[in-house]
């Protein structure tokens, strides 16, 4: 895209676009410790993720104050509008993959008999799915690629085959070992939380294709 | 080459253009547009100055004929009916296309003679109470009448700007037209002036086909259902409104809106 005229107009969106990348680094790597301190049972590090969690709300005040200022005194027009909507919504929606990330840092304490749980090994794989959906829809953002962000889209379904073929693997585990109940049913909502980043990434990966080509991706890819 | 968007081709088109062009000279300042003007809808003429929109706004009651040096070619249809054609009076044509300036040019005349003269020339209205009733209904259909009603036999040149914009429109009713051209009817008018103006525009559209020339982009997207946008003397794209404003075909279109124009 060319340059404005208003030279001021383009650093506006360039810094939006900066906020919703830095969110998207901070988003990524909370994934990834979290299910990293959830495995070797690293409190300090979980409680890392929890504290850096603040961090990415921040941003995301930030992302609205802007993406608002920028519709009130720029009043964007078609492509820009269409960044600026993205970014909002996109900054909303990190938010959320952070708080997802909080919580399973949080459940990191509460997994009792760590080194004789074997359901723990299943979970870091499927983080790691829904981390790369994260991360790559945030390469399609910043090359407005609508064929990557289809890419993300189709990804979430091996996150969902995951998500069921865990969910059922902890619950025969449960059956059989009633002690490991308590434990079992916190990775059970550390998976659900892994599911919904992914569908997370899914709408982020709307919103990319929608800012670059002004419509949503065709209902098959959802 | 134009980009016209899906459904803009108008089978009960008000206005029909076909390859017009107008020359100055020499030089072309409208090239082979060709366009349907829907009777029910607001249509913005946006594009850089220079562009031709207003030359391409006054071909349709043929005020470029005043003139000298301007030629036009093509066809204009105004309900199917040639506007260059032996049996068009053109005094007739204008009064069926009306028109409003930029700058408000009331007659140096009563509020109340400002809207009579032209049912009176036109021959729709002869005895006074007949020309009171269009004078009221006219008014009132441009807002102005509550402002007015009092002093009726004040002059047109006393009222504020804004108040003036809408005499002029208040004028262009009178005599009961089927198109209204606006020609940057609110760019020497203040915020609530202006707001006043396309608040009316949205009042009026659907009883007159209405073409609106503005260079505020804001304008067109707040008063217009459909949009078309010149550059050099083309159309390069006309299309819904909502859809030139986020999603425009065109580069240049595009370029244009967001500010990345030149």
């Amino acid at each position: 895209m060319g340059e404005h005229t208003v030279k001021a107009f383009d650093e506006d969106i360039t810094r939006l676009r900066g906020l919703i990348a830095e969110m998207g680094g901070l988003a990524e790597v909370a994934i990834a410790e979290s299910l990293d301190a959830l495995v070797r049972g690293d409190e300090e590090l979980a409680e890392k993720v929890v504290a850096r969690d603040k961090r990415i709300d921040a941003l995301e005040t930030e992302v609205d104050k802007l993406a608002v200022r920028i519709i009130a005194l720029r009043a964007p027009m078609a492509d820009d509008l269409r960044e600026v909507i993205a970014a909002l919504k996109i900054g909303g929606v990190l938010e959320r993959i952070g708080d997802y990330s909080k919580n399973i840092a949080k459940r990191v304490g509460m997994i009792e008999g760590r080194a004789r749980f074997e359901p723990l090994t299943l979970l870091p794989t499927m983080g790691e799915l829904a981390g790369e959906m994260v991360h790559d829809v945030l390469t399609a953002y910043a090359a407005r690629d609508p064929e990557l962000a289809r890419e993300v889209i189709a990804t979430d379904a091996k996150v969902d085959a995951f998500y069921n073929s865990i969910f059922r693997n902890l619950v025969s585990y449960m059956v059989e070992n009633p002690s490991t109940i308590s434990s079992a049913a916190q990775l059970l909502f550390v998976a659900r939380n892994i599911e919904r980043i992914g569908d997370h990434a899914t709408n982020v990966a709307e919103m990319v294709h929608f800012a670059a080509t002004g419509a949503y991706p065709p209902e098959g890819d959802r | 080459m134009t980009v016209i968007h899906p459904n803009m081709a108008d089978e009960s088109a008000k206005i029909r253009a076909r390859d017009v062009c107008v020359y100055y000279g020499e030089k072309a300042a409208i090239d082979h547009v060709s366009i349907d003007i829907s009777p029910d809808y607001v249509t913005a003429f946006i594009g850089p100055s220079g562009c031709g929109k207003s030359t391409f706004l006054r071909c349709f009651n043929r005020m470029n004929d005043t003139i000298g040096a301007a030629k036009v070619t093509g066809l204009i249809e105004l309900e199917g009916e040639d506007i260059h054609g032996d049996r068009m009076d053109v005094v007739q044509l204008r009064a069926r296309v009306g028109m409003v300036f930029q700058k408000p040019n009331p007659f140096p005349k009563s509020i109340y003679e400002n809207i009579a003269y032209g049912p009176k020339i036109h021959g729709l209205a002869e005895k006074k109470a007949d020309l009171d009733i269009v004078v009221e209904r006219s008014l009132t259909r441009a807002g102005l009448w509550d402002e007015v009603k009092d002093r009726l036999d004040d002059s047109g040149t006393a009222l504020s700007g804004g108040q003036q914009q809408r005499l002029c429109i208040a004028r262009a009713i009178a005599v009961d037209p089927e198109v209204i051209l606006m020609d940057e009817p609110a760019s020497a008018l203040d915020p609530i002036a202006t707001a006043k103006i396309e608040e009316l525009i949205d009042e009026l559209s659907g009883r007159y086909a209405i073409v609106i020339v503005t260079h505020s982009m804001q304008q067109a997207a707040r008063v217009s259902q459909r949009t078309a946008f010149f550059h050099l003397g083309k159309m390069v794209e006309y299309g819904p409104t909502s859809e030139i404003f986020t999603n425009p075909i065109e580069e240049r279109t595009k370029d244009y809106i967001t500010g990345r124009y030149g």
